[in-house]
């Protein structure tokens, strides 16, 4: 089987080697991301300069400086916006934005809606590991109610923010989540993603064996990455119901919305 | 009591003996484990503070300073990007007279990137109208954190308090140090003197945030640049109350060998125990050194460090930050200001050092104290700005 599948070209031409080792723990669900999304690029006949790759702050921040491409690790929230200049200031370039679950819908919250809403050619590929992993597995806008973490050792009080229905509700022209343990179909949703003209959100559950999985007795990512295979399901709508799992899919795909970096330059043109 | 923790640690047990209403807190290295540590305390039950943890530092400082306009008892900790992140809600927790206490663990602003210890935070801080306190220790940190309290809410002063140590350095550093029981603390600070004027007080409803344009802003700001001469005396008094209780005394500066320095070595923070160990060290080769630390940067004791220096040939100011594009480090431009009015005036020369998390050695102390040295000689610093530590 090895010798018939040609090994891929993309982590030779997408990764920076020598930042390797990378610093996330064993185990962690970025590289998978991390991976799929270079692969992407390869598939998609990208070239190196004409990608730009925008991170803010946590273990998600790190992974800009890994990409073999034009690339900036911003402050804690901030991507967003930074993508949205870039994008507005070179519509010609692919903007894809990786962002955590703390960076992308706690501190930049507000930048995750407005981006969704002005329909921007920025593809956001959020990984959702539930927890705030860089500074020690605090409680983060995704951990799921009466989940354990540092700040939360009786349980998560507060009831958690669903990303794809986020996205869906503030206007996002693409709507997907995927997670880690079906690397094949993320990357493929990663694609079409990257091939949409106009705001479009992957959310991506990840593994954080170190923190999440320890505080919910799964330290093991092995685990991990069974739990999201047993406890999701394949769905149309982020608000489909099936049990107690969590839907996955591609639940928006809309072409019938200007991008704004394109509307801009209409505009000009008249 | 003695105790040996990391400083973090200690600044959440400060906390927790402190028992704030009112914590709302968003983690970031190297303070996170000052609310994490705190937060267990509040599951636990240790405490009954109101504990939020919010979405951004913006939303930290917003809800601290709508809960101490609401009369709480209010404390928060960041760093860094956090404290910038703050910067809108800083000046107006200055203005509405605010008491909060915001623990700081001093660290480097982007860009780059960098985790670790300067003072570039607590001075992109410095003219937001918050007193600072500086901590050479864990001990002095915990010893600032009780004080702060103190400091803040008493009714001639009412402005909110940074107390800043290094982050990692001090930080995640663990030393044994000296606490109280926790009734001495809540004993030593009271009960929060709730403001006549607050959000909660219906007999009397109060509007804050208000509109006050050329009519009036000036004169709001008159008052409260007054205001800040009333904190000098009070801080002396609590550190003296505070030293009646714990033997220990702090004052607005430290003075380390001055009497018969010939150069001075101006610091903050972590540093300033590097330096006096320097400074034992060139004393017993001769060398009439000295350091001079400052404890309260805000308001800025003038007439303290004018005092401490005027015996002195030569000053130079350690800097753990720097005012880009400008004349000089921030501390040495305060410093320069302090003795503009001093008929005679000391040789001064500013050294920047230890930005991100860089090691300031004994070696590179030596080194400061032989510039102060070589101006003498020469009868002024060339140049004014010396970096030291740094690959040029």
């Amino acid at each position: 089987m090895a010798d018939r599948i040609p090994l891929s070209k993309a982590p030779e031409r997408w990764i920076r080697k020598k930042y390797l080792p990378h610093i996330w723990c064993p185990g962690c669900g970025l590289g998978t991301v991390l991976r799929q999304l270079v692969e992407q690029f390869e598939k998609l006949g990208w070239n190196n300069d004409e990608v730009v790759v925008v991170t803010g702050i946590g273990c998600t921040g790190r992974a800009s400086g890994y990409v073999n491409a034009q690339t900036i690790h911003t402050i804690h929230g901030r991507a967003l916006p930074t993508a949205t200049g870039i994008k507005m200031a070179r519509p010609d370039m692919h903007v894809v934005s990786l962002l955590g679950d703390g960076d992308g819908v706690g501190i930049g919250g507000n930048h995750f809606i407005h981006a969704a809403k002005r329909n921007i050619g920025i593809t956001a590929i959020v990984v959702n590991n539930r927890i705030y992993g860089m500074t020690g597995g605090q409680a983060s806008p995704t951990t799921p109610t009466g989940t354990k973490s540092s700040t939360t050792p009786y349980g998560n009080l507060e009831p958690s923010m669903d990303i794809s229905k986020l996205a869906f509700g503030a206007g996002a022209t693409f709507v997907a989540r995927a997670h880690t343990a079906n690397p094949v179909y993320l990357g493929q949703v990663i694609r079409r993603a990257l091939e949409h003209d106009g705001f479009a959100v992957v959310e991506v559950l990840s593994q954080c064996p170190t923190y999440f999985g320890r505080y919910t007795g799964m330290p093991d990512p092995v685990e991990m990455v069974k739990w999201f295979q047993e406890n999701t399901f394949m769905a149309k709508s982020p608000y489909d119901e099936q049990e107690d799992k969590i839907p996955v899919g591609v639940f928006r795909d809309d072409k019938n919305f200007r991008e704004l970096s394109k509307a801009y330059r209409a505009l000009w043109e008249e | 009591m003695k105790v040996a923790l990391e400083t973090n640690q200690l600044m959440a047990f400060a906390m927790k003996q402190i028992e704030p209403h009112v914590v709302a807190a968003y983690p970031i290295t190297p303070s996170t484990e000052v609310v994490q540590e705190f937060s267990q305390y509040v599951a636990n039950g240790d405490v009954r503070t109101e504990f939020v943890a919010v979405e951004s530092e913006h939303s930290a400082m917003s809800a601290c300073l709508a809960a101490s306009l609401a009369g709480a008892r209010v404390m928060t900790a960041t760093a860094s990007q956090g404290l910038a992140f703050m910067w809108e809600m800083l000046h107006i927790a200055s203005a509405s007279r605010a008491p909060i206490v915001t623990i700081v663990a001093n660290r480097a602003l982007s860009a780059p990137i960098n985790i670790h210890g300067d003072h570039s935070d607590a001075m992109g801080a410095r003219d937001t109208g918050w007193i600072q306190l500086w901590a050479e220790s864990a001990q002095e940190a915990y010893d600032n954190v009780i004080q702060a309290i103190r400091i803040g809410e008493d009714p001639r002063v009412r402005f909110p308090v940074l107390v800043n140590y290094d982050g990692f350095t001090t930080s995640h550093a663990v030393e044994t140090v000296e606490v109280l029981e926790d009734e001495e603390v809540r004993k030593f600070i009271g009960s929060f003197p709730r403001p006549e004027v607050n959000f909660l007080n219906i007999e009397k409803p109060a509007s804050f945030g208000v509109l006050a344009l050329q009519d009036y802003y000036m004169e709001f700001k008159r008052a409260q640049a007054e205001a800040y001469k009333n904190v000098k005396p009070v801080v002396l008094e609590v550190a003296e109350a505070y030293a009646k209780l714990t033997g220990r005394k702090y004052g607005l500066i430290e003075e380390y060998k001055l009497e018969d320095a010939d150069v001075v070595l101006v610091a903050m923070n972590s540093a300033a125990g590097t330096a006096k160990e320097t400074v034992d060290k060139l004393r017993q080769a001769g060398k009439k050194v000295g350091v001079l630390k400052i404890r309260l940067f805000r308001p800025f004791p003038i007439e303290e460090v004018a005092s401490a220096l005027k015996g002195a040939k030569a000053v130079v100011v350690m800097d753990r930050a720097y005012t880009y594009g400008g004349p000089a480090g921030p501390l040495f431009c305060d410093i320069a200001a302090a003795l503009t009015n001093v008929a005679q005036r000391p040789l001064l020369g500013n050294v920047v050092a230890g930005l991100g998390g860089r090691d300031i050695t004994m070696e590179h102390v030596e080194h400061m104290f032989n510039l102060g040295y070589k101006a003498l000689e020469r009868g002024s610093f060339e140049p004014l700005v010396t970096w030291v530590g740094v690959r040029e």
